[in-house]
C-alpha cells in the first residue's frame, strides 16, 4: 500500500506545483498589458493625481514580484480583489459599497457548479451505457449509427446544438424555457427546469466524447487475451463482462469521465452565454469584453484550478483501481 | 446426419476438409485450405509449421472457436460426435472449459490481472457445476503440487503479476486441467520462455497429460519440442497439410521435401578454424567493462577478445547482459568502468565522440529486420546511404556499388533496388540489413539475434551467407544468441553470460565438451534435441529437481 | 405527466415486441442460428429501430399546415432535415462512383474501400475549398456592401417582406446575407487553416526536436507544455485576447492577427505532445539507432528518417486540430472577441442573427438563418472528422 500512497502524494504535489506555475503564467500574462491598471480604470483623460492615488491603492508602485505574492496570498485567503467595473463606478459617481470579486463570483460559481452537476448526472450514465453497448455490438448497424451521430455532435459548435435544442424544445414545442434567469431563493424544481436546456446542450457535447472514449477503452479491453481465455473457458457472456471486463475497465472509464468533466469547463462558457445563464462563464466573457482584469484573472484561476483538480482526480482514481499497483509484488 | 454416429466411436476430434478465412481490407482471404484433422482419446497430436502456417487458427477451430475477423468457410468439425459448427452457442459453452480446455501462448496476458490465480482456476468448475469452490480449490492446490510449482499451498492466492512467467504457464495448465477435460489445446505454451524454464514446463505438461490420459493438440514451431510431447505430428505450410505420421517415423523417415528441409537445418556445421596466434592484436577487445542503467549495474567486469576473421558467440538467457555488452561496444551505453579497444586503440566510450572512421569499423545487424529498415525508403536508399556517407560515392558510382553489394548478399540488384522493405520477405529484409552493414566495409559486425525471428530454413540461409562473407572479407563477428544450435553451427569461440557476468569462455570445441561450469552445463542440457526420448533420458539422468529454475536457484 | 406515461407504455410495448419478434423468428425459420443465438438486447434493438423508423415516416407525411392554415414548422424542419440527409447521401454516393471510375489506379483503389461518410467528407472539403478560393466570383455582392433595405426576410418574395435581389435577405445594417455567408467560407476557413498551419509548424518542429534530442531540452519543453495545457484552451485564449484587445490599437496590428498567433501557440502544445509521442515511437526503432551509429546529424535524422514515417498520424492530427481551431475561432467570434467586423464570419453571424430563431413558428426560413451559419461551421468539421475517422480506422487496420 505504501507505494501507492507515495505515488498519490507525488501526484498531489505535482498538481500543486502546476497550479502554482499556472498562477504565475496568468499573473505575467496580465502584466503584459501596456500602461497599468490605473490608466485602464480611469481612461486616458484622467488627472495624474487620480492615477497616482489609484496606483497607491492598488499597490502598483511596488515591484512585480512583491505584487505577485501579495496577489497570490490574497487569492489563497479568498480575497480576489475588487472589480474594475465596481471601482470605476465608485470613483466616478462616489459613494456606494464595494462588492469584492469574491462576493461577485461566489453565487455564480454555485450556479455553474449546479449546471455542471446536472449535466454530469445526465451525461455520465447515458454516455458510459451507450459506450459499453456500442463496444459490445461493435460493427453492427447500431454501432455505426452512434458513431456517425456522435462524430457529428462532437464536430458541431456548442452554440449550434444549443440553438437546435432551443428551436425544438423552446420555440416549436414550448417545453422548456430558452432563457435561464436564475436568481437566489428559487425552488429546486424551478431551478432545475431553467437549467435543463443548457444542461442538455452540454450533455450532447460531452456524451459524444465520453461515449466514444468509453467504447474505445472497452474494445481495447475486450481484445485482451484474458477475455478470450474467459470465453474459451465457456463462461457466459454476461459473466465475462461483469467479472472479467468490468474490474479492468474501471480505470479507463473513470479516466474518461474525469477528462470529459474537465472538458465541460470550456463548454460551459459558450453555453452560459447562449442561455444567459448567470454562471461564472458568462461573467468571464462579460469581463473580457470590458477588460475587467481582476475578474478575468480570478475566473481564469478558478477554471484552471478546476481543470487541474479533475485531471488529478482522474489520475489518482485510475491508480487506485489498477490491480497491479494495489497488490505490489 | 448419419456420419456423426459412425465417427463417435473412433475419434474424439474429427475435422474434415476445413477451410478457414480471415478478413482484411474488406475481403476474405484463405488461412486454411481444406485440412483434415483427427484425434483419438488420450492421444497427443503435434501441429507444427512456420509462422503464418495457420496452426493457431486450426487449434482454435478444433474448439469451434474463431477469433474476430476469422470464419470457418466450409468443412466440418465434430467433437465427440457433436457438430461444433451447427451447435448453439449454449451447447458450445457447455463444452468449452469443461471438456475442451485451452492453454495460451502468453500466460501473463491470458490471466486476468484483477483476480487471484486460484479464483480464476475455480471459475470453470464452479460455473460448469463440476465442483464447488472449496473442492476445486483443494484440487487446484493438488494440481499445483503435481505440476511442481513452488509453494503450491500459497501460490494460488497471488495475483498474476506477482508470479513468474514459467510458473504462470504451469498455473495455466493446472487451470486447463481443473475440470479434467477430454481435450486440451496447447498453443505454443513455451515459446515465450527461456530454455532452462521451458524444460521444466515441458516436463510437467507431459507428465500431467499422461497421468490423466488427456488428449491434446500441441501447437509449436519448434520441432525438437514437439518430438518430446507428441505421439503423432502433422506439418502445416501456409494453410495446407504437408504430411502426417507418428513421431518416430516422421523424425527418421520424412517423405516430403519440405519436411526433410526442416530436419536438415541443424546440420550446417562450419569447419573449425585454427586458434589465432597468441601475439595477435584482437580486432575488438572488451576490457573489464562494468556498465549501468541509471544506478543499477547490469554488467560486471566483462572481458573478452574478438580476433580477425573469427566469430565469438555470446550466449545467455534474457536479462543476462549480452545485448548490453553490444551496446557498450557500439558506444550507445558508455561503460562506467573499463574500456573497449579497436585494433589495440581505445575507443571513446560515447559514440558521439567517435570519428567517422571508428564508427565505420563497427557495424550492427539487428534481430527484427522490420524495425531495422526504414519502411519509407527503398532498398537502394537504405544500402546507398552508408556508401555515400562513408565512401563519398554518388550518382552512378553509388548505384553500381549498391548493385554489387546486393549481388554479394545473393539478391538480384535490378529486381530489388527500387523496392520498399515491406515488399520483401523476412529473410530478404535480413539480407538487406547485412548489405547495409557491409556497405560501410567494416572489420567487425555485431549480429544481435539475427536468426531468432526467422523460420529455420531461412535462418540457415542467413548463417551460410554470413559464413561465406566472413571467409571472403575477413570479417569478425560478435554473435549474440540464445540458441545453442546456432552457436554450434557458426561460432569459433563461445562466451557464456549470466546476470551480467561472464560465466565461462573458450573455444567452441572445449565448450561443448565436459567438464563445464554448472550453469553452462544446465544451459547446454536444456536445449531440446531432435530425439523423442531426449526429455525422458534427461529426466532419468538428472532428476526433476535438477532442471529449470529450481536448478538455477540451487546454484546461487 | 401524460407524456411520460405514454413513453413508458410505448417502451413497454417495444420490449414485449422484441420478445415476440425473436420467438416468431425462431418458430418461423425452424430455429435458424440467426434467431436461435439472438440475445434479447439485439431483438429489442431491432424492434426499437423499426418503431423509430415507422414514427419518422409517419411524421414526415404530416401536413405542413393545419386546418387554420398555420404552418406546422416542426414538420417543415423535419422534412428539410430528411431531404438534406438523402440529398447529401446521394451526392456522396455519386462522388464515390466518380472516384472509382476516374483517376489513377491508386485513387481508384482508395475510393473502392471508402465508406460513404468519408466520401461525403472529401466532397464537402472540396466544396468548401472551392467556395473559399472563389468567394469573390461566386458571391453576388461584396461582403461590406450596404444596401437600402435592412432586415429583408429570406425567400426573395417581396410580398412576405423579402427582396428578389437578396435571396437570403439582408442583415440589420443592410448587407446581403448570402454574400456574407459565402465570404464567411473565405474568412473563417482561411484564418483557421492559417492558424493550424502555424500551430503545426511550431508544435511539430519542437516536438520532433524534443523526441530526437531528449535530455534537458525535452524536459524543459515538456514541462512547459504541461503547464500551458493545465489551463483550458478557450479560457486561456479569452484571457490573452483581453490583453490583445488593448495592444491591438496601440501597435496598429489587427486583432485578428493577434488571435491567429494566440490560438496557434495554445494549440501548438497539443501538436507538440503528439509529434513528440510519434517521434519517440520512431526514435526507438533500430533504423534510427543504425543512423545514429553511422554518425548522421540531427537534421538528417529528423527530415530523412523520422518525418517520412510520421506523415500518416500527423495528417490525421492536422484534420483534428483544424476542427478544433476552427471551432475555437467560431466560438471566440460568437462571444464577440474573435474575427472583427467588417469581415464576414460565421460565428459573428450566428450571434447577430440568433434572435430570429424565435420566429420559427411564423417563418421557418427566417429561423433557419442562424442555423445556416452555424450549420456551415458544423458541416465542415463533420466532413473533416469523417475523413480523419476513416484515415485512423484504416491505419489501425493495417497494423494487424
Amino acid at each position: 500500500m505504501t507505494s501507492v500512497l507515495t505515488i498519490i502524494l507525488q501526484r498531489l504535489g505535482l498538481g500543486l506545483v502546476t497550479l502554482f506555475v499556472v498562477s504565475i503564467v496568468i499573473f505575467t500574462a496580465v502584466n503584459l498589458l501596456p500602461g497599468d491598471f490605473a490608466e485602464a480604470i480611469l481612461g486616458q483623460g484622467a488627472t495624474p493625481e487620480a492615477v497616482a492615488s489609484i496606483r497607491r491603492d492598488l499597490g502598483l508602485d511596488q515591484s512585480p514580484i512583491v505584487r505577485y505574492f501579495q496577489w497570490l496570498g490574497n487569492m489563497v485567503t479568498g480575497d480576489l480583489g475588487t472589480s474594475f467595473a465596481q471601482l470605476n463606478f465608485q470613483t466616478n459617481l462616489g459613494g456606494g459599497d464595494l462588492v469584492g470579486v469574491a462576493e461577485q463570483i461566489a453565487p455564480r460559481f454555485a450556479n455553474t457548479m449546479f449546471l455542471a452537476g446536472v449535466t454530469a448526472a445526465i451525461a455520465v450514465p447515458f454516455a458510459v451505457g451507450l459506450g459499453i453497448l456500442a463496444a459490445l455490438f461493435r460493427n453492427s448497424a447500431f454501432d455505426r449509427a452512434t458513431n456517425i451521430t456522435t462524430l457529428s455532435s462532437i464536430s458541431s459548435p456548442e452554440f449550434f446544438l444549443a440553438y437546435i435544442l432551443i428551436l425544438f424544445l423552446a420555440v416549436l414545442n414550448p417545453v422548456l424555457p430558452s432563457l435561464s434567469n436564475i436568481f437566489q431563493g428559487m425552488s429546486f424544481g424551478e431551478r432545475l427546469e431553467k437549467t435543463l436546456l443548457p444542461a442538455l446542450t452540454l450533455t450532447l457535447v460531452v456524451t459524444a466524447h465520453m461515449m466514444r472514449m468509453t467504447r474505445a477503452a472497452i474494445i481495447n479491453l475486450l481484445a485482451s487475451p484474458y477475455i478470450e481465455m474467459a470465453r474459451l473457458k465457456g463462461i457466459s457472456p454476461m459473466r465475462v463482462i461483469v467479472r472479467h471486463a468490468l474490474p479492468n475497465a474501471l480505470a479507463p472509464i473513470i479516466n474518461v469521465i474525469a477528462l470529459n468533466l474537465a472538458y465541460l469547463i470550456t463548454g460551459v462558457v459558450v453555453v452560459e452565454v447562449v442561455f444567459v445563464y448567470p454562471g461564472i462563464g458568462q461573467l468571464f466573457v462579460d469581463s473580457v469584453k470590458i477588460r475587467d482584469i481582476p475578474v478575468v484573472q480570478a475566473c481564469c484561476l478558478i477554471f484552471a484550478a478546476a481543470y487541474i483538480l479533475l485531471n488529478l482526480t482522474a489520475d489518482i482514481l485510475s491508480i487506485l483501481s489498477n490491480p497491479r499497483l494495489r497488490h505490489p509484488k | 446426419m448419419s456420419e456423426t454416429t459412425t465417427s463417435e466411436s473412433e475419434f474424439l476430434v474429427e475435422m474434415r476438409d476445413v477451410h478457414i478465412e480471415g478478413r482484411s481490407d474488406e475481403v476474405w482471404n484463405p488461412i486454411i485450405n481444406g485440412v483434415d484433422l483427427t484425434l483419438k482419446r488420450g492421444e497427443v497430436l503435434g501441429l507444427i509449421g512456420e509462422s503464418g502456417a495457420g496452426k493457431s487458427t486450426m487449434g482454435l477451430a478444433a474448439m469451434g472457436f474463431c477469433r474476430d475477423g476469422v470464419r470457418i468457410a466450409s468443412g466440418s468439425v465434430h467433437f465427440d460426435g457433436i457438430d461444433l459448427l451447427t451447435a448453439s452457442a449454449e451447447t458450445k459453452r457447455h463444452l468449452l472449459g469443461k471438456r475442451i480446455a485451452y492453454v495460451a501462448q502468453s500466460a501473463a496476458a491470458s490471466f486476468n490481472p484483477a483476480h487471484k490465480l486460484i479464483d480464476q482456476h475455480t471459475e470453470a468448475p464452479v460455473q460448469h457445476g463440476v465442483a464447488d469452490k472449496s473442492e476445486s480449490e483443494v484440487d487446484g492446490i493438488e494440481l499445483y503440487r503435481r505440476l511442481r510449482l513452488p509453494n503450491p499451498d500459497e501460490i494460488g492466492f497471488r495475483y498474476p503479476h506477482q508470479v513468474s512467467g514459467g510458473q504462470l504457464q504451469r498455473a495455466m495448465t493446472a487451470m486447463a486441467m481443473s475440470c479434467r477435460p477430454d481435450l486440451i489445446i496447447f498453443d505454443e505454451p513455451t515459446t515465450a520462455l527461456d530454455v532452462t524454464t521451458q524444460i521444466e514446463v515441458l516436463a510437467s505438461i507431459r507428465d500431467i497429460v499422461e497421468q490423466f490420459n488427456t488428449a491434446a493438440i500441441y501447437i509449436t514451431h519448434d520441432l525438437a519440442v514437439v518430438a518430446q510431447m507428441a505421439d503423432r505430428i502433422k506439418v502445416l505450410l501456409k494453410g495446407d497439410e504437408v504430411e502426417e505420421a507418428d513421431t518416430r517415423t516422421m523424425l527418421s523417415n520424412p517423405q516430403e521435401d519440405y519436411t526433410k528441409s526442416l530436419w536438415a537445418v541443424r546440420e550446417f556445421q562450419r569447419p573449425t578454424k585454427p586458434a589465432p596466434p597468441s601475439d595477435a592484436t584482437p580486432v575488438i577487445s572488451v576490457q573489464n567493462v562494468t556498465a549501468a542503467y541509471g544506478k543499477i549495474d547490469v554488467l560486471h567486469d566483462v572481458s573478452f577478445d574478438i580476433h580477425e576473421g573469427r566469430t565469438v558467440a555470446v550466449v545467455g538467457e534474457s536479462g543476462s547482459g549480452k545485448s548490453t555488452a553490444a551496446r557498450c561496444i557500439t558506444g550507445l551505453l558508455p561503460p562506467r568502468m573499463g574500456q573497449i579497444e579497436l585494433d589495440g586503440e581505445p575507443l571513446p566510450p560515447d559514440y558521439r565522440k567517435r570519428n567517422k572512421e571508428q564508427l565505420r569499423q563497427v557495424q550492427m545487424i539487428y534481430q527484427m529486420a522490420d524495425t531495422a529498415l526504414n519502411p519509407r525508403k527503398t532498398i537502394g536508399e537504405i544500402v546507398g546511404r552508408p556508401v555515400q556517407f562513408y565512401m563519398g560515392l554518388t550518382g552512378r558510382k553509388r548505384r553500381d556499388r549498391v548493385a554489387e553489394l546486393l549481388e554479394e548478399i545473393e539478391l538480384p540488384a535490378g529486381q530489388y533496388i527500387d523496392r520498399l522493405p515491406s515488399e520483401l520477405s523476412g529473410g530478404q529484409k535480413q539480407r538487406i540489413g547485412i548489405a547495409r552493414a557491409l556497405a560501410a566495409e567494416p572489420k567487425f559486425i555485431i549480429c544481435d539475434e539475427v536468426t531468432s525471428a526467422l523460420d529455420q530454413l531461412v535462418a540457415e540461409g542467413i548463417l551460410r551467407l554470413l559464413a561465406k562473407l566472413q571467409d571472403e572479407l575477413k570479417l569478425s563477428y560478435m554473435f549474440i544468441t540464445h540458441d545453442l544450435a546456432t552457436v554450434k553451427s557458426i561460432a569459433d569461440e563461445v562466451v557464456v553470460m549470466k546476470d551480467g557476468e561472464v560465466v565461462e569462455q573458450g573455444p567452441k570445441l572445449e565448450m561443448f565438451k565436459p567438464p563445464h561450469h554448472a550453469y553452462t552445463d544446465l544451459l547446454l542440457s536444456s536445449v531440446p534435441e531432435m530425439d523423442p526420448d531426449w526429455l525422458s533420458n534427461l529426466l532419468a539422468e538428472r532428476g526433476v529437481e535438477n532442471i529449470g529454475d529450481a536448478a538455477v536457484e540451487k546454484m546461487d | 405527466m401524460s407524456g411520460f406515461l405514454t413513453l413508458v407504455v410505448v417502451l413497454g410495448l417495444i420490449a414485449a415486441g422484441g420478445w415476440l419478434f425473436r420467438l416468431i423468428g425462431q418458430k418461423a425459420t425452424n430455429n435458424k442460428p440467426f434467431f436461435r443465438d439472438m440475445s434479447y438486447a439485439v431483438a429489442f434493438g431491432y424492434v426499437l429501430a423499426a418503431a423509430v423508423l415507422v414514427f419518422a415516416i409517419w411524421y414526415y407525411f404530416q401536413p405542413v399546415a393545419n386546418e387554420q392554415g398555420v404552418a406546422n414548422a416542426g414538420v417543415i424542419f423535419f422534412r428539410w432535415a430528411v431531404q438534406g440527409l438523402i440529398f447529401f447521401a446521394i451526392l456522396a454516393w455519386l462522388f464515390r462512383l466518380l472516384g472509382r471510375t476516374v483517376g489513377t489506379a491508386w485513387s481508384k483503389k482508395q475510393f473502392r474501400s471508402m465508406p460513404l461518410t468519408a466520401a461525403f467528407g472529401i466532397l464537402m472539403i472540396l466544396v468548401y475549398a472551392f467556395l473559399a478560393i472563389f468567394a469573390g466570383v461566386l458571391a453576388p455582392y461584396g461582403q461590406e456592401e450596404i444596401f437600402q433595405q435592412v432586415n429583408a426576410l429570406p425567400g426573395g418574395n417581396a410580398a412576405t417582406g423579402g427582396n428578389p435581389d437578396h435571396l437570403l435577405g439582408t442583415d440589420q445594417i443592410g448587407r446581403d446575407l448570402l454574400s456574407r455567408l459565402i465570404y464567411g467560407a473565405q474568412n473563417t476557413v482561411g484564418i483557421a487553416f492559417a492558424t493550424t498551419l502555424l500551430a503545426f509548424f511550431l508544435g511539430g518542429s519542437l516536438g520532433f526536436l524534443a523526441a530526437t534530442m531528449r535530455g534537458w531540452f525535452d524536459q524543459f519543453l515538456s514541462r512547459g507544455v504541461d503547464v500551458l495545457m493545465a489551463i483550458p484552451s478557450l479560457i486561456f485564449a479569452l484571457l490573452l485576447m483581453t490583453i490583445a484587445q488593448v495592444w491591438a490599437p496601440r501597435t496598429g496590428i489587427p486583432l485578428t492577427v493577434f488571435m491567429v498567433v494566440i490560438i496557434a501557440v495554445i494549440d501548438s502544445t497539443r501538436v507538440f505532445r503528439l509529434a513528440r509521442a510519434v517521434g519517440m515511437n520512431i526514435v526507438v526503432m533500430d533504423y534510427i539507432e543504425a543512423a545514429k551509429l553511422r554518425g548522421e546529424g540531427l537534421s538528417y535524422l529528423i527530415f530523412k528518417e523520422i518525418l517520412p514515417n510520421a506523415t500518416a498520424p500527423l495528417l490525421a492530427e492536422f484534420g483534428l486540430r483544424f476542427c478544433f481551431v476552427f471551432l475555437t475561432i467560431a466560438s471566440l467570434s460568437f462571444l464577440g472577441v474573435g474575427i472583427q467586423p467588417p469581415l464576414a464570419d460565421w460565428g459573428t453571424m450566428v450571434r447577430d442573427l440568433a434572435q430570429f430563431i424565435n420566429f420559427a413558428a411564423f417563418s421557418p426560413l427566417t429561423a433557419a438563418l442562424p442555423l445556416m451559419a452555424a450549420g456551415a461551421i458544423a458541416l465542415l468539421t463533420v466532413a473533416v472528422n469523417f475523413v480523419v475517422d476513416w484515415m485512423l480506422h484504416r491505419s489501425s487496420g493495417l497494423k494487424e
